[in-house]
């Protein structure tokens, strides 16, 4: 990215400097380069339509989704059946999530913390978590209906196999010293979980908890795909049967806001949790 | 030649009781056909400092981790204060290589954790006033509330030596203590070592590999071999107290370090 050349003043050879240059695209500040970058999508997006490349029942134009974001909005701030339907899938995300934590922390803790786990459930978590979890759909749809409940499974079954791998690899992320610091000072099991294994895996614990948030997202919308019922997966797949792509568009976007927000208050627990750990390789400080 | 070690010790007038007492501590991993420890007698006396050297794979490190109970013996008896060490105790001080501060904790929580782990919150929280002492007496004070992410190398050592110091050990067992700092650091950490334990008349036990360090700061070194690791000679170091980096320059200190060099030698590589 950066290219260092040498400038030599031929007459003194011991004024050679060095300078770095750094290309200019890596001068812009960031939010302008984001923005630049969104506007050259949707120019691009808008000339490929005018002109006719793609057939516009496979792809709107940008204005047409946005005309068609506007519509939505309106619908979903006047209460009518949209904000109905954005309610039922945040109700099933947020269930489905709830139960993934609590069962994937449970899970992860006795994966992590006993011998038993280890050797014996872990075997069989990894074998349903190699399984397309997809295909236990319409077995959820079965056993619970067609309302929010098999959907909140999906959601939970898909959101909880990341939780487990984080909370039992946090329960080993504490180094040989720190064990052994706290057996001199003669602790016991409890609190050598307490004090020491489950605050040093906290990180490793919400990066399962990161992963987990956008699979229980995708979960709920796969359950109502698959088992009808009235939530916004239901209106992209009316809206896809008739055509309506813009309509498409407009309501996968604002799903996104919500997994985004889900996404972005798992970062801030974190941040707000595991206060000692700066965490660079995250896609949320963006 | 151990045994010969521990009949210096006993009849030095100038010593006072024993605090830790073993006899003929021998470890063997039967399954790995290693004897890691042969008859190990070894006595530390209420307030001596006392250093075990050697090379990598002497057992040195086993030997510290059965007095500190957290491994048993093959044989032996293990006394400290008059009571057989049958795993970690309550009066053993414990300081390694990493200071192993916890990042969630500020400094003083840190300190304190020791007692709030063996007695409770409550205790934990009446110790601060000890804890806030101990700060002063290593020069941490003002540093209570800091995180220890803003701690240095040698600050963070120093919180450790505090945490170690709070349940009121009958003797410290320093595993390379400062061995993970820079030179310099580490001198100045061994000098303030001293300083701590002679104001607290405190027990200690060192493990190193370093010679200088060991002769700096002991008034016994013990010299281990490996294969089966034992001790091969006790050295006396007749510095007088309190150690001054200035006497590592004097030809008495020169002359040790070159003795002790010289045992390892010898037979190390045999």
């Amino acid at each position: 990215m950066s290219v260092a050349e040498v400038i030599r003043d031929q007459n003194d050879p011991a004024d050679t400097v060095w300078v770095e240059h750094v290309s200019w695209i890596d001068r812009v500040p960031r939010a302008i380069s984001m923005i630049a970058l969104f506007i050259a999508f949707v120019a691009l997006w808008q000339i490929a339509t005018m002109l006719q490349l793609i057939s516009p029942i496979i792809l709107p134009t940008p204005i047409e989704v946005a005309r068609d974001l506007y519509s939505v909005a309106a619908n979903l701030l006047s209460g009518d059946y949209m904000l109905f339907a954005l309610w039922t899938t945040m109700k099933e995300v947020f269930y489905g999530f709830i139960i993934a934590t609590v069962i994937g922390f449970s899970l992860g803790v006795l994966v992590g913390e006993t011998t038993f786990g280890e050797r014996a459930v872990m075997p069989y978590l990894v074998a349903i978590d190699t399984m397309p979890k997809i295909a236990f759909a319409p077995l959820f749809v079965a056993w619970l209906g067609f309302d929010i409940h098999s959907k909140v499974a999906l959601a939970a079954f898909i959101a909880t196999f990341p939780i487990i791998v984080g909370t039992a690899a946090g329960l080993h992320a504490a180094d040989e010293n720190a064990r052994m610091l706290f057996k001199t000072m003669g602790a016991t099991r409890w609190q050598t979980l307490i004090k020491l294994k489950l605050p040093t895996g906290l990180p490793h614990f919400f990066t399962g908890l990161k992963i987990g948030s956008v699979g229980v997202m995708a979960g709920a919308i796969t359950g109502e795909f698959l088992g009808g019922g009235k939530g916004f997966g239901e209106l992209i797949r009316v809206a896809a049967s008739m055509l309506d792509t813009p309509r498409v568009f407009s309501l996968i976007i604002y799903l996104s806001l919500v997994g985004l927000s889900l996404f972005a208050f798992v970062t801030w627990m974190q941040r707000r949790f595991v206060f000692w750990h700066k965490d660079r390789t995250s896609a949320a400080d963006a | 030649m151990s045994a010969a070690a521990a009949a210096v010790l006993t009849s030095d007038p100038v010593r006072r009781e024993p605090v830790y007492e073993l006899s003929s501590v021998t470890k063997v991993y039967p399954r790995r056909n290693v004897h890691a420890l042969d008859k190990v007698d070894l006595t530390l006396e209420r307030g001596s400092f006392s250093a075990v050297i050697g090379s990598s794979g002497c057992g040195k490190s086993t030997l510290l981790k059965i007095m500190a109970g957290l491994h048993t013996p093959s044989a032996g008896r293990v006394v400290l204060a008059g009571k057989p060490v049958t795993g970690p105790r309550r009066d053993i001080g414990m300081m390694f290589q990493q200071a192993t501060l916890f990042p969630w904790r500020t400094t003083i929580e840190n300190i304190v954790l020791p007692i709030e782990i063996r007695d409770g919150k409550r205790a934990a929280r009446a110790k601060h006033e000890d804890a806030r002492r101990l700060l002063e007496l290593v020069g941490l004070k003002g540093f209570e509330h800091v995180y220890p992410n803003e701690l240095s190398g040698g600050m963070a050592q120093r919180a450790a030596i505090c945490r170690m110091l709070i349940t009121e050990p009958a003797v410290l067992l320093l595993d390379e203590p400062f061995s993970a700092l820079d030179e310099l650091s580490r001198e100045f950490m061994n000098m303030e070592l001293q300083r701590v334990c002679l104001a607290r008349d405190a027990t200690a036990f060192l493990v190193t590999h370093s010679i200088p360090e060991a002769v700096i700061l002991s008034d016994i070194v013990y010299v281990m071999k490996p294969r089966p690791g034992r001790i091969v000679e006790a050295v006396t170091i007749d510095l007088p107290r309190p150690r001054t980096l200035d006497m590592m320059t004097t030809p008495r200190f020169g002359a040790l370090v070159d003795h002790i060099r010289g045992r390892l030698d010898k037979e190390a590589f045999l």
